[in-house]
């Protein structure tokens, strides 16, 4: 999961804009509930080795 | 046989020579006025009247020849008697097909020629199915008066010995080492059809004339067939007029009686076929001429390989067990849908509503995965449904949704006709797609150009009158560096269409883009240490498809299938809209997808976040539109793709599958957790013909249908919706979508469809690309490409022409990104994994067929020198080992592939090149990275530990209990 989730971040922060927006609305219309929801408590446990967008994007995902 | 064609198609004769485009002529023969396309030949256009000019060697797919003879004809102001398949057509000639003297003439040729045939027409395997039988008969030959000397010599090649008992040195034996066909020299008129159908048509170039005058035979240059460079195609066998080229079936059953128009069922090209059948006995598959996507050609695969519809391993009754450790237990269909349909309701009762999901089929119909992901959204009540275009081509489905707006091929395959330069990028289309490949060889010959990028040294880099002008044999993983190195190239040498940009393309993305590429950490230069590409060979292949005319694209799984499978594809539509070249013939971006039906898969809504037509689950009003027409709400949260419902499963909350015609077990990468996963549901229900791998770990075994026990649609790469009738009764009793549907109504679903066309009416009414698709229509039109709607009533050949589906193009910055799957030392090399002809994917189907006569087992490629160092040598058992497994299989040394570079198929579960297989996978899609994988390669003494658990479990897994009395 931390893989998966800092390769979308390495993409979308290659491209213009707002990247933690942007891997927000990725993880948000890609991953299952479950899987956000693994996010979310990964982060909340100090989020080790994510990518530091994948951690402010976990907080604006729905 | 002629006669009885379903359904009534247009004019099926053959018209002696090919159409032409041209101003019109017009000309009268016979007394008839006929107007025809200038180069128009004068044999068709008497055809066009309906007036068969007796002929031999000439036929309407192949370019005139003029060596038989027979086609002589009068006209007026013009000398002698010309051959009326090499003389094009004038404005206000005069021609008699039928003389005193044609008539003559015609007899004499033909005595001559049945001089030297043997008069066994009556046990003749091509008794009632060929030209020189039914020539002899047009002509009025009535005896032949040529005979042998009787003192001596023989003067024919028909007869193995005079009655002295001499053996005749003109005479050879039936050549029957083709497992499909025969070649019985014996009865060869010498009239160049197969030579000419080799080289025109499939561009193998595997046949010649060997001698000349009384000498001349056809010959393979080896002591046979199977010896030879023939890929069995079968384009010989079609264009011979006798029964020298023979199908063995028609040998063992005689000819069929009724032709039903169908679709192929192996690749993403979509062949059509004619089934020649005898009752419900299919005979031989034959390539519909009118076909769109085939125009009359085929392959080993479609052609001949259709065995496995009556392999004795094919299963026929449902089956059921409690747990994966007892053996099946065969039961009738109503027990099975109830045990399956109690034990998922019970499941989501357990661990909720969300615990269960489905594998849609690429193998299947539109019609059937439709009800697979309507099962999942309406009946199971959750959007956990993936199909097989997760491994595939998924990344196409994202990065030209995100470019272009739409997730599909922009032409159809008539379009390379119109090409002037081929851009190849990790497809392998002579092995993957080869009636494709032969059509893109047929345009190469004529003088289009050709670039390959391709670690590997495929077979149209360099084969027969084909030469790629640029191979660029990148390291795999390095995709991106390589396709924004050409970006680089023609954006700072000035080779950009700067007018099309400017109409059809966001110019503020487009400049951003141009900054990002035009930087010189892009160039071939800097990059390559890394791609490993000559920079100036890099430069000149760029410069090439920018100036060099209608520049194509063509690209396969070595785009998709790696980390950054989905930024490929954004490179490859940056650098289509750069050089202006979407929206017309003979241009665009075309993803070559794998199997029959997967672009329609995707088209039905398998994935999990979007319903049917590519629309988010999220968006309300779609939703609306399918809780209208299904009755029942939809959730608006996205499921659960192939590799998270795994994941789920190993975290105990995914517990049940229902898998239609697709084996995970095998295709999917690192086969390891795929196992893990489905050990660890509680209810797997595998739906396919045979006990494949997955089934190794279900409790339901539901038989499938093949698709000559059916009828649907597939769509095919080119978006084209083709049909797919029904020949035979499914010998299992039910079509794959009567099963789904008993599995739902089992759960309370109370569908009632019972007629395929009812489901695609429903697809039509909730899916606007469809909207104008109904079975009348594909009746009436043979195919039509989607969308086909209000706007387009006849479909879509060509997407894009008036501007980009989402409005303007979109440039997107395209950053290389390193995958993390890296060599060092314990893993040197790279792997790389692909195909081969005549097997297809897990090799469910071709293995289960005599094309495994061509290949039995996957084999390993390693460079020379990579070999060397081991201490391995060809056919050495070798250890292929990676940090998730190990397999062992023989080697093949082989300069193929580059140093450092190994490469194989996944054709065969005894190998399983999946073990090795990483879960590494797409950045936004997961679909994994199959083309590669760090590994070692060492000398081995044969199957790992792996292997003899994984065959002793099988067939542990495979045990039958005989049916109770």
């Amino acid at each position: 999961m931390v893989h998966m989730a800092n390769q979308i971040a390495t993409f979308f922060k290659s491209q213009p804009g707002d990247a933690t927006e942007k891997v927000a609305s990725h993880i948000g219309d890609f991953w299952e509930p479950r899987m956000r929801d693994q996010l979310r408590d990964y982060v909340n446990q100090g989020g080790a080795g994510l990518d530091r967008v994948v951690v402010e994007a976990a907080a604006l995902v729905r | 046989m002629k006669d009885f064609i379903f359904p009534p198609m247009p004019d099926d004769r053959d018209m002696g020579t090919p159409v032409k485009e041209g101003k019109p002529v017009s000309l009268i023969i016979d007394g008839f006025e006929v107007t025809v396309p200038e180069g128009t030949s004068v044999m068709r256009a008497a055809a066009e009247l309906g007036i068969q000019v007796p002929k031999l060697c000439a036929t309407d797919s192949l370019e005139a020849f003029g060596s038989c003879r027979l086609c002589t004809v009068e006209i007026e102001g013009r000398r002698g008697t010309p051959a009326s398949c090499t003389t094009p057509v004038t404005e206000g000639m005069v021609v008699s097909t039928q003389s005193e003297k044609v008539r003559r003439i015609r007899k004499g040729v033909m005595e001559l020629y049945i001089s030297d045939h043997p008069l066994d027409c009556l046990t003749c395997s091509a008794n009632g199915d060929r030209e020189l039988q039914d020539m002899a008969g047009a002509v009025g030959l009535r005896d032949v008066r040529y005979k042998a000397p009787e003192d001596g010599g023989f003067v024919n090649h028909f007869e193995a010995r005079n009655t002295s008992g001499e053996a005749n040195p003109e005479w050879l034996p039936k050549d029957d080492s083709n497992p499909y066909f025969t070649y019985d020299p014996s009865k060869c008129i010498v009239c160049n059809r197969c030579v000419r159908a080799c080289e025109e048509v499939q561009g193998a170039f595997a046949l010649t004339i060997e001698g000349r005058g009384f000498d001349s035979r056809v010959s393979v240059g080896t002591e046979n067939f199977l010896a030879s460079d023939c890929v069995s195609c079968g384009a010989c066998v079609q264009a011979c007029p006798t029964a020298t080229l023979q199908e063995k079936s028609i040998i063992e059953m005689g000819t069929p009686d009724r032709s039903v128009v169908t679709t192929c069922a192996y690749c993403g090209v979509g062949c059509s076929f004619k089934a020649e059948m005898q009752g419900d006995t299919l005979v031989r598959m034959v390539p519909y001429k009118h076909g769109k996507a085939n125009r009359g050609h085929s392959c080993v695969k479609g052609r001949f390989a259709w065995g496995y519809a009556n392999h004795k391993e094919r299963i026929l009754n449902p089956m059921i067990r409690d747990s994966i450790d007892e053996p099946w237990r065969e039961v009738g269909w109503e027990e099975a849908i109830g045990f399956a349909a109690a034990k998922m309701r019970g499941l989501q009762e357990t661990y909720g509503r969300k615990s269960i999901g489905v594998i849609t089929s690429s193998r299947c119909t539109n019609e059937e995965t439709y009800l697979v992901q309507k099962l999942t959204r309406a009946v199971f009540g959750n959007n956990n449904t993936d199909t097989c275009a997760r491994v595939c081509h998924s990344p196409t489905g994202y990065g030209l949704g995100q470019t272009f707006g739409t997730s599909a091929g922009t032409q159809d395959f008539d379009s390379v006709e119109h090409t002037d330069v081929v851009l190849v990028i990790g497809a392998n289309p002579t092995d993957g797609h080869p009636v494709f490949a032969s059509r893109l060889k047929k345009r190469l010959r004529a003088g289009a150009k050709l670039i390959v990028i391709d670690p590997r040294r495929i077979d149209l880099v360099k084969s027969a009158h084909v030469e790629a002008a640029h191979h660029l044999a990148l390291r795999p993983g390095t995709n991106v560096a390589v396709v924004t190195a050409l970006a680089h190239v023609i954006v700072t040498e000035g080779l950009i269409d700067e007018a099309f940009i400017r109409e059809r393309c966001d110019w503020d993305e487009f400049q951003h883009f141009a900054a990002f590429v035009s930087d010189t950490r892009h160039s071939p230069e800097a990059t390559a240490l890394l791609t490993g590409v000559d920079p100036n060979e890099m430069r000149a292949a760029a410069r090439l498809f920018a100036r060099g005319g209608n520049g194509a694209i063509y690209y396969g799984l070595g785009v998709t299938e790696h980390s950054q499978g989905s930024t490929t594809v954004m490179s490859i539509a940056n650098l289509a809209m750069l050089t202006g070249n979407v929206g017309r013939p003979g241009v665009g971006v075309n993803p070559l997808r794998g199997q029959n039906n997967v672009q329609g898969s995707c088209d039905m809504g398998s994935f999990p976040h979007e319903l049917p037509g590519y629309r988010h689950v999220k968006n309300a009003d779609v939703r609306q539109m399918f809780e209208a027409v299904w009755g029942t709400p939809i959730d608006p949260e996205p499921g659960l793709r192939i590799p998270n419902m795994l994941d789920a499963a190993v975290d105990g909350t995914f517990k049940g599958l229902y898998c239609q015609g697709e084996d995970i077990l095998q295709s999917d990468p690192d086969t390891k957790h795929v196992a893990a996963g489905l050990a660890a549901m509680e209810c797997v229900i595998v739906h396919d013909l045979f006990l494949n791998e997955t089934a190794n770990y279900a409790h339901v075994f539901l038989p499938g249908s093949t698709f000559l026990e059916k009828d649907g649609t597939f769509t095919n790469a080119e978006r084209r919706i083709n049909r797919v009738r029904k020949v035979m009764a499914p010998r299992n009793g039910y079509g794959d979508w009567e099963v789904t549907q008993l599995l739902a109504n089992a759960m309370g679903a109370g569908w009632s469809y019972t007629h395929p066309s009812q489901i695609m009416d429903e697809i039509a009414a909730t899916t606007p690309s469809f909207a104008g698709v109904d079975y009348a229509l594909l009746e009436e039109k043979g195919s039509v490409q989607w969308p086909c709607n209000a706007a387009h009533p006849e479909g879509t050949p060509l997407m894009h022409v008036d501007g980009f589906v989402r409005g303007k193009g979109r440039f997107i910055v395209t950053e290389y990104v390193a995958t993390d799957e890296k060599t060092g030392p314990r893993f040197p090399l790279l792997l790389t994994t692909g195909r081969i002809l005549s097997q297809y994917n897990v090799g469910a189907q071709t293995r289960r067929t005599a094309n495994t006569i061509w290949h039995e087992a996957d084999l390993l490629e390693i460079h020379p020198h990579d070999a060397e160092n081991r201490g391995l040598t060809d056919g050495d058992w070798v250890r292929l080992a990676s940090r998730a497994g190990e397999t062992t299989l023989k080697a093949k040394v082989t300069d193929r592939v580059s140093p450092g570079v190994v490469y194989t198929t996944f054709h065969h579960p005894d190998t399983q090149a999946n073990v090795i297989t990483t879960d590494y996978s797409d950045w936004a899609t997961n679909c994994p990275e199959y083309k590669v994988t760090a590994v070692q390669v060492s000398s081995s003494n044969g199957p790992t530990d792996w292997q003899e658990d994984y065959a002793a479990q099988a067939e542990r897994a495979r045990r039958i209990l005989p049916a109770a009395e």
